[in-house]
């Protein structure tokens, strides 16, 4: 287990949203200018506060997009009960200022120094954080190999798609749609289950390091999965994120 | 504070508030359906394999099959539950075992706990928010069995603290004379987690 560094208090600090890049009909990617910051490790999230007019503040969670080497930016998705997420990606402008702070967690972080090879698996806006650890990878010349399966519900809700159509040297990406699938579709159609993943996912024998990232119930059924596939529980990663 | 950027066209959504009032931390909202934080698989644990067991310096000091674990006096409680993921979930119904019943049955001055759990998860808590009706094993949700993936078969109730320190798949409780942080602790989250002053994470 990693050591605890000392640290000084996260404070929030204002930081200006330098653009707002429409990812897919609900996503949006805010780029955000923030004076001061740290720098960050791939995996990482950071806490948005918003301030209303009449002083009603509210606070929510968003993993990081970019790699270290990058602008900070975070990559929202629309949902349309929520109260900070129409705001985020309906409403907010390059220019506009709001509170954060960060960057927070260190568990799920993978920093480059690791020789194992990646598996990735995502389940809808899970690709963020796992988005941000192939670019941290590809800009510090990284080369162990990768694979990604992304899981979403059609071809239009797939994020970050025009870079993860063109993976870099070493990194395998597989798509599975669960809801629709375009003609002549060649990826996996349906949920990720275990004839996929043994498919897709390193053999345990090379020793993979397994992030997974996506709604409760989809990390619950991969990890599961790459359990009874005979990767050490350990050296699966998780983060899940419920409806809110 | 006053300095804080306002955004223009947020509001707050209107919410149903009726006995909210003074329920809810700061920075939290509060969630209707039951979201999941683990750092890893959900271990699967068989009943007849499970052992509830208090240790203090390498020795064990008391412990319990499940069958002796039913037998313990349960308690059903009713709390409300503070995730540092900014969720709340107002009115849980828990049925479980008071630390207080556990611990009253070893003799020990340790001020300190950390527990222990499949999967190799560890969470520390004084012994003083564990104890006076504050915490319990529970094993019970909603009427039902704890599912797995909630912590069953069973798991450290400690509403009053963030939500991680109510450590799913709990086996035991280390006793320590010093505090020691625990998993997430050691990844960057607050040594105590009080959720009314805000405490977070680390220097919070």
């Amino acid at each position: 287990m990693a050591g605890t560094a000392v640290r000084g208090r996260l404070s929030w600090q204002t930081a200006s949203v330098t653009s707002v890049t429409s990812e897919t009909d609900s996503v949006r990617t805010i780029g955000l200018a923030v004076p001061g910051w740290a720098g960050h490790q791939a995996g990482q999230h950071l806490d948005i506060r918003l301030t209303a007019e009449d002083g009603y503040q509210a606070e929510r969670s968003y993993s990081i997009a970019t790699a270290d080497s990058e602008p900070v930016a975070i990559t929202v998705e629309r949902l349309d009960d929520g109260e900070v997420s129409p705001y985020l990606t309906q409403d907010l402008r390059p220019g506009d200022q709001l509170e954060l702070r960060g960057p927070i967690g260190r568990w799920f972080v993978w920093d480059g120094s690791d020789p194992r090879p990646l598996l990735l698996v995502a389940g809808g806006s899970g690709i963020v954080p796992l988005r941000a650890i192939l670019r941290h990878r590809e800009r510090s010349g990284g080369d162990v190999p990768v694979r990604l399966l992304y899981s979403a519900r059609t071809l239009a809700d797939v994020i970050y798609r025009a870079e993860l159509d063109r993976p870099g040297d070493g990194v395998q990406v597989s798509y599975a749609l669960t809801r629709r699938q375009p003609p002549g579709w060649t990826g996996y159609a349906g949920r990720v289950d275990a004839a996929i993943l043994a498919e897709v996912a390193w053999p345990a024998g090379q020793q993979p390091l397994a992030f997974i990232c996506g709604p409760t119930s989809f990390v619950e059924t991969v990890a599961g999965n790459l359990v009874a596939l005979g990767y050490p529980s350990a050296e699966v990663k998780t983060e899940r994120f419920g409806g809110t | 504070m006053n300095s804080a950027p306002i955004s223009r066209g947020f509001h707050r959504r209107p919410r149903p508030a009726a006995g909210q009032d003074g329920r809810v931390p700061p920075g939290q909202h509060v969630v209707q359906d039951f979201p999941v934080l683990s750092a890893g698989p959900t271990p699967h644990t068989p009943l007849p394999e499970w052992t509830f067991s208090i240790r203090q310096g390498g020795e064990t000091l008391r412990s319990w099959t499940w069958p002796e674990f039913q037998d313990l006096p349960a308690e059903t409680v009713t709390v409300d539950i503070h995730c540092v993921t900014r969720w709340s979930k107002l009115g849980t119904v828990w049925r479980g075992v008071a630390v207080d019943s556990l611990l009253d049955q070893v003799e020990h001055t340790a001020p300190f706990v950390l527990a222990f759990c499949d999967g190799g998860y560890t969470t520390n808590v004084p012994v003083k928010d564990l104890t006076s009706g504050q915490a319990w094993v529970a094993f019970g949700y909603g009427g039902q069995p704890l599912d797995p993936e909630h912590g069953g078969p069973a798991r450290l109730l400690v509403p009053h603290l963030y939500f991680w320190k109510s450590a799913k798949w709990v086996r035991g409780l280390e006793l320590l004379d010093r505090d020691q942080p625990g998993f997430w602790e050691s990844y960057g989250y607050h040594i105590y987690g009080d959720p009314w002053r805000e405490q977070r994470y680390a220097g919070d």
